[in-house]
């Protein structure tokens, strides 16, 4: 029994005259992870910022459609953006973090919330670098500036700086696609285990990351979702042949 | 044909040519800081930095004129730091990119560019000094002249003026120094765009913004032009408050080699007075050229 998060009705959106999403609609299950799939310039990236409203920042986007989260359509005029995204959080492609030191980082989203109690926040560092699987790593130089880390403990510090907010959704866009294999694998491990409190949805290019993963996939291509179903299903007996002809390598 | 070489005069002629425009800037300058240092080190003594003019400022030192120069200095960055920031914190976060407002305040700041130092003066003088001055007057002092003429506090505020279109570019390039990945990160968190500003783009260009500032700064040190009509004096026989004219470097100079009673008499007085000037925009300069470079070694880390 799956209980769904995020439904999007007929979401449609355009970048000034040119439609980049066409009439999306999807249901996304709570505490699953969600992967999608698509060639570059299909839409996917794009699709997943719309989930907590990061292409508000874009001046020439517009949108049309719902999208649901825990039933509440978050682009109704009365939505609070600021707290909609504390709720999806989000994590770049490019690491992404504050020329502040390791704890600076993690406490920056649970200070602009108005916690202030410094054992509160030592409490919140702690566990959000433990959750995000990087605590033992960095532990004993919380103070260093989180520049000094390397790429894939920058993206983990990432990942549990979205963590200390206390989201419950968290949006990845292609997390991995800059880091070794070893960062990438870690990465992973990561977001199954993330999945046991969050609802996550994943941006990649990388099917076999997709298939590793991920509970349901869906497939995009030019702005359409062309296939959602259960991973396995995706991977082994895809319902579309451009599904079946993406995910056996014969185009994308 | 190959082994055929020719020196190729055309060639050769080209870049001695511009070797040669090369070097006479360098020349330029080399004469320039040899001539005033020569001339004014036998001048600079503790003394001469920290005493009065005396004998109808034929003698004696510039303390007065350093304190002005100060003065005008911090007053003008109080004025024009906060506003020239603000401005451009309005242009980088606020303001859509080509947005007829956005285009309208680059067109305004380009325009205070470029226009003469001399133009500010006047204007300093119709605006603050007979408007605004008498207007304070006329309301408080019964009518009487207090605010309605030059003093030192518009003379600052002429000069910030002057300075305001070097920090809003100045400080709009260190904003943009920030990248966008960053204000991404802090507004997927659910900060505000204000809390953004605040706590991620500010202090990320803080060093920027000091940069400009310093630059800014150095400019407004030497200028006389704005100065002229707003507040520059020739000479006072003591420190300057708020409502008061004041003497200033770049005037001194100007007055001690035109209207002194003797001027070859007080020539080292202008070459010491020269040189203090030179040495503190240098300084300036040179503290904005450090500060610079460490912000793009941080940069490249």
């Amino acid at each position: 029994m799956t209980i769904e998060k995020i439904n999007t009705e007929n979401l449609i959106l355009y970048y000034g005259q040119k439609l980049a999403l066409n009439n999306i609609s999807i249901k996304i299950p709570e505490k699953k992870v969600t992967a999608f799939i698509g060639p570059s310039g299909c839409g996917k990236s794009t699709f997943l910022r719309s989930l907590n409203r990061m292409n508000d920042l874009i001046d020439s986007v517009r949108i049309e459609g719902k999208v649901m989260i825990d039933d509440i359509n978050i682009y109704d005029k009365n939505i609070d953006v600021v707290n909609l995204r504390k709720k999806v959080g989000m994590v770049f492609q490019k690491s992404n973090p504050f020329a502040k030191s390791i704890y600076e980082n993690i406490a920056y989203g649970p200070r602009i919330n108005g916690i202030s109690n410094s054992n509160q926040l030592d409490e919140i560092v702690e566990t959000a670098l433990k959750n995000a699987a990087i605590w033992e790593e960095v532990k004993d130089r919380l103070g260093d500036s989180a520049l000094g880390l390397s790429g894939g403990q920058q993206q983990r510090l990432c990942i549990a700086r979205t963590l200390a907010v206390n989201p419950e959704i968290v949006l990845m866009d292609e997390p991995a696609s800059a880091l070794d294999p070893l960062s990438t694998s870690k990465i992973e491990e990561l977001i199954v285990q993330l999945k046991e409190h969050f609802t996550i949805v994943i941006v990649t290019h990388n099917m076999q990351q997709a298939s590793r993963i991920s509970d349901h996939t869906a497939f995009f291509y030019l702005g359409e979702l062309i296939e959602f179903d259960k991973t396995r299903k995706i991977f082994t007996n895809p319902e579309k042949k451009q599904t079946e002809d993406y995910i056996t390598g014969r185009f994308g | 044909m190959i082994k055929n070489k020719k020196i190729d005069i055309k060639g050769v002629a080209i870049e001695g040519a511009t070797l040669l425009s090369a070097l006479i800037i360098i020349a330029i300058v080399v004469v320039m800081i040899v001539v005033i240092v020569n001339g004014g080190k036998q001048q600079l003594s503790w003394e001469f930095l920290t005493s009065f003019p005396t004998d109808g400022m034929t003698k004696g030192g510039i303390f007065p004129a350093i304190y002005g120069t100060f003065m005008l200095v911090i007053i003008m960055s109080v004025a024009a730091v906060p506003f020239g920031t603000i401005t451009a914190i309005y242009l980088t976060e606020y303001a859509k990119e080509n947005s007829v407002i956005a285009k309208t305040i680059r067109f305004a700041v380009r325009t205070l560019a470029v226009i003469p130092s001399i133009i500010y003066g006047l204007f300093g003088l119709g605006f603050f000094i007979k408007f605004v001055g008498a207007q304070v007057d006329s309301t408080f002092y019964g009518g009487q002249l207090k605010w309605g003429q030059p003093n030192l506090l518009w003379a600052s505020l002429t000069m910030a003026l002057l300075t305001l279109p070097v920090v809003i570019v100045s400080v709009e390039e260190a904003l943009r120094t920030v990248p966008k990945d960053l204000r991404a990160a802090s507004l997927a968190l659910g900060a505000t765009k204000w809390q953004t500003i605040w706590k991620v783009v500010l202090p990320g260009s803080i060093s920027g913004i000091m940069t400009g500032t310093i630059l800014a700064v150095s400019r407004g040190a030497g200028e006389v032009a704005p100065i002229l009509f707003t507040g520059a004096a020739y000479y006072l026989a003591t420190l300057p408050g708020l409502s008061d004219q004041f003497m200033v470097l770049g005037y001194h100079i100007y007055v001690m080699t035109t209207q002194s009673a003797n001027v070859d008499q007080t020539l080292p007085i202008q070459f010491g007075t020269t040189c203090v000037l030179l040495m503190l925009t240098f300084l300036l300069n040179m503290t904005a050229v450090i500060l610079r470079y460490r912000i793009r070694k941080k940069k490249n880390n």
